[in-house]
């Protein structure tokens, strides 16, 4: 296992206003999965996701990254930094150099490497996320909303992190720029061996890439499984306040109007095959 | 209620010795008419146009060719301006960055006191436009407490106390959660079928243009596509080549019938697709 | 937590001072404020102390509140009283070393530290029964006859508002840049001055940046919602005087007519 955690609480303020942010949060993510976190805003995604790189320190439980707990004191939280790379909610607002390449090769310097290979990182790292060079030497404030947030993106990329954590990137984003982002993630995912945290709010998407499904409600993981065994508990989310893929809302419908299909399909892909499939088996009969 | 004829906005680049560097035509040719009480939803992708022709109606723009005619004004005349803004009224994208109340009912007053109503009067309306988007009970709270959907609707009641004839919500969805968006829509929706007030929705979800009464598809500062929700959806390559994701309902219908079911074209909502597979299926 | 400073120290409860009109209290602050430094014997500050106890008492807020807004100004206050103690001339009392303490000295130290206790409970007083807001538009009303000398009284008083508005929201998005350069290795705590300064660069460019976005956004919301400087406009919620501010006025002018008559009866008396 490549991050376990185990057994995490933490709150926020004190005396009468103290919130317990996360409740006895334990589980754990191999290397290389797509796993996505889900819950209503307020849930603690965003606190659980700033412990996974050392940015809140738990009140109770550990966090062993590769076997080593976070927490210890001679525990490098700078290094961990880097092999969790966090993407923050519009992380464009984040960009501060003169030219993206600068931008972008403020975190490998930050890690203490040279010139040189600072821009060789950064350089890949543009490449991956799809920035063309005659943008390299441009401010980064010319650039249009998702060109910035792809190059916010590369500056964590260039930091070559083994677990990528992203807090609803694709926020914000039209439809061409959400699908350009996801494939990126995706092609990075597969080709790489990316481990890779998605929180998001769109069921469909986290339908379409996730392997694995993280509920999260009031502090506490209460769902965590594949997303149709997760989806397939479509009432109980609504109750939560959150939804389930609109191909499965109507998937589950369709069989409760008593045609004869499997409500699990959760793409539309899926959904096409099983409804052609009903028929098929239909004129057979 | 709105006119809009052969509407041109360009905007122009210059270097530092003010030569022009680039012209991008963000409104090219555009004719739009909405008539009063109507839900007129206006999609695409960013930067095709849409929110630049949103602060045209609103006068926050100038017109250098066409025009744009408001309830009747011309936008493009001096004297117009406030008139104009006060019957058209606008919610922008960043909720936190249009409120200026440092109290909920303050910031709905806020519009109203521009305006140089008297003070019993903006108390009347602050209350009738709080209960209007459901928000009467969080009138003393500071709007920093508030979710992202709460802020948008205490925007629009400051909206709603001008009392506009017509309200555009440019991208007010975009930065909101799904809860968020709908609670939004929801409202806005009230005020559309109870209060008869025109509504101009601008987004690029194409989920929130189903209960549109007319749809324009906007790119490359042109309108691409027109029509209602039905005839918009039933164009689902189109769609997509603008760079617009159609519902998935409405793309499975599509994918169905390209696969030889009868599907009728067009199809928004699971209900109507459930109904049409079923009678599919008693039918063979 | 950090949202929460756009409340100031503002004490909500219901109590006559708070229903007061701001206006009454800043004039009333300021008189007070005055009045400590008319004289300097113990009558007017017995007289003082008496007014500030019997205006705490109708705030009906607790006494700690008004504590901690000495807190920060402590320091400030201990060094002036070493100062006062070691370095006036006058009577020695007491000798030690180099160092000579003088009858002047301390009484000067004592009179400094009861001014100064008085003025900061008096001054936090204030903004514990008043909310921001109501500052703000009680100074638009008061300083309105500068508008007669050009000074644009209404856009300073809404600057001030939409500063308070925005202070908490920038707070909150100082701390999410922050840690979003500290997850790109980002130290902003080793190294020498010129080093923690260069590696504030990351924080504060993007923190202007957005700054000015949102002042873009802001401006522009405005215009939409016909805002057009302060001619023309109204007030939600207007100032107007009630029979409980006439009073108050008054009562303010017998407390200083009191505190005036009172220190030249002091000035006779020895101490």
């Amino acid at each position: 296992m490549q991050i376990i955690i185990d057994q995490l609480n933490y709150s926020y303020g004190d005396g009468a206003m103290r919130q317990q942010a996360l409740k006895d949060v334990s589980f754990s993510i191999p290397k290389g999965q797509f796993l996505a976190l889900i819950g209503h805003t307020g849930s603690g995604k965003s606190t659980l996701i700033q412990h996974l790189n050392g940015l809140l320190k738990a009140e109770s439980g550990s966090i062993y990254f590769h076997g080593e707990d976070i927490s210890d004191e001679d525990y490098n939280r700078k290094k961990l930094r880097s092999k969790v790379g966090l993407v923050f909610q519009y992380p464009e607002h984040q960009l501060f150099e003169t030219d993206v390449f600068r931008d972008v090769c403020f975190g490998p310097k930050n890690l203490g490497l040279d010139d040189n290979k600072a821009g060789l990182k950064a350089f890949e790292a543009l490449h991956q996320v799809g920035i063309p060079e005659e943008l390299f030497y441009v401010s980064p404030f010319e650039l249009s909303g998702g060109q910035k947030r792809r190059v916010a993106i590369a500056g964590v990329l260039a930091m070559e992190p083994e677990v990528l954590i992203l807090d609803e990137p694709t926020a914000g984003l039209d439809p061409r720029g959400r699908e350009e982002l996801l494939t990126m993630l995706k092609k990075l995912h597969k080709q790489k061996h990316m481990t890779i945290l998605l929180v998001s709010h769109s069921m469909e998407d986290v339908a379409k890439y996730a392997e694995r499904v993280l509920v999260m409600e009031k502090g506490s993981v209460i769902h965590d499984g594949s997303p149709k065994e997760v989806f397939s508990k479509r009432e109980e989310l609504k109750r939560l306040g959150l939804d389930v893929p609109e191909i499965t809302d109507f998937m589950q419908d369709l069989q409760r109007e008593g045609f004869p299909v499997n409500p699990q399909m959760i793409t539309v892909e899926e959904a096409r095959q099983e409804i052609l499939k009903a028929f098929k088996k239909g004129q057979l009969c | 209620m709105i006119k809009i004829k052969n509407l041109v906005h360009e905007y122009i680049r210059r270097d530092e010795d003010d030569n022009v560097v680039d012209i991008k035509k963000a409104l090219d040719d555009v004719n739009i008419e909405v008539k009063k009480g109507e839900f007129v939803a206006i999609l695409g992708h960013n930067g095709s146009g849409k929110s630049t022709l949103a602060k045209h109606i609103n006068a926050l723009l100038y017109p250098e060719e066409g025009q744009v005619i408001v309830d009747g004004l011309d936008a493009s005349k001096e004297e117009n301006l406030w008139k104009v803004r006060q019957r058209a009224g606008m919610v922008f994208q960043n909720p936190d960055n249009q409120i200026i109340g440092t109290m909920v009912e303050e910031d709905v007053g806020f519009g109203p006191e521009n305006m140089g109503v008297p003070p019993e009067k903006i108390w009347e309306r602050v209350e009738k436009s709080l209960k209007a988007v459901g928000m009467y009970q969080y009138r003393k709270k500071s709007p920093n407490k508030l979710s992202g959907g709460q802020k948008q609707r205490v925007a629009i009641a400051g909206v709603v106390a001008m009392h506009p004839k017509c309200i555009i919500l440019d991208e007010a969805t975009a930065m909101l959660d799904p809860g968020g968006r709908k609670e939004v829509l929801r409202a806005v929706r009230g005020l559309n079928q109870v209060e008869e007030v025109t509504i101009l929705h601008i987004t690029h979800y194409m989920e929130e243009v189903v209960h549109a009464d007319k749809v324009f598809v906007m790119d490359k500062g042109k309108v691409a596509m027109a029509g209602t929700p039905r005839e918009i959806f039933s164009r689902v390559e189109e769609l997509q080549t603008l760079g617009l994701n159609v519902p998935q309902v409405t793309l499975l219908a599509h994918e169905l019938r390209k696969a030889g079911l009868p599907v009728s074209k067009g199809i928004l909502t699971g209900e109507e697709l459930t109904r049409e597979l079923l009678t599919i299926k008693a039918g063979r | 937590m950090l949202r929460d400073i756009t409340l100031g120290q503002y004490y909500q409860t219901d109590s006559l001072l708070h229903r007061l009109d701001p206006r009454v209290k800043i004039v009333g602050t300021f008189a007070y404020i005055i009045s400590l430094f008319l004289f300097r014997n113990i009558t007017i500050y017995l007289i003082a102390g008496l007014w500030l106890f019997a205006m705490i008492r109708l705030s009906k807020v607790p006494f700690r509140f008004m504590v901690k807004g000495l807190k920060p100004v402590i320091m400030i206050l201990l060094v002036t009283v070493i100062c006062n103690v070691l370095f006036t001339k006058g009577t020695p009392v007491f000798s030690f070393w180099k160092i000579t303490i003088t009858d002047e000295g301390l009484k000067m130290a004592l009179f400094m530290t009861i001014r100064f206790v008085m003025l900061i409970i008096g001054s936090t007083l204030m903004t514990l029964t008043t909310t921001p807001n109501q500052l703000t538009d009680a100074l638009e009303s008061l300083l309105s006859p500068l508008n007669k000398l050009h000074v644009p009284v209404h856009e300073i008083s809404m600057m001030m508002a939409i500063a308070l508005r925005f202070i908490p929201i920038l707070m909150e998005e100082t701390d999410k840049i922050m840690k979003a350069q500290l997850a790109r290795g980002a130290d902003f705590e080793s190294g020498n001055m010129f080093k923690r300064v260069k590696a504030m660069l990351p924080l504060l460019v993007p923190l202007f940046v957005s700054a000015f976005r949102r002042a873009n956004d802001l401006a522009m919301a405005m215009e939409a919602r016909c805002y057009r400087g302060g001619e023309g406009r109204t007030k939600m919620k207007p100032l107007i005087y009630k029979n409980t501010d006439r009073r108050a006025y008054l009562c303010i002018l017998v407390y200083l007519v009191v505190l005036i008559v009172g220190g030249f009866i002091g000035k006779r008396l020895p101490l």
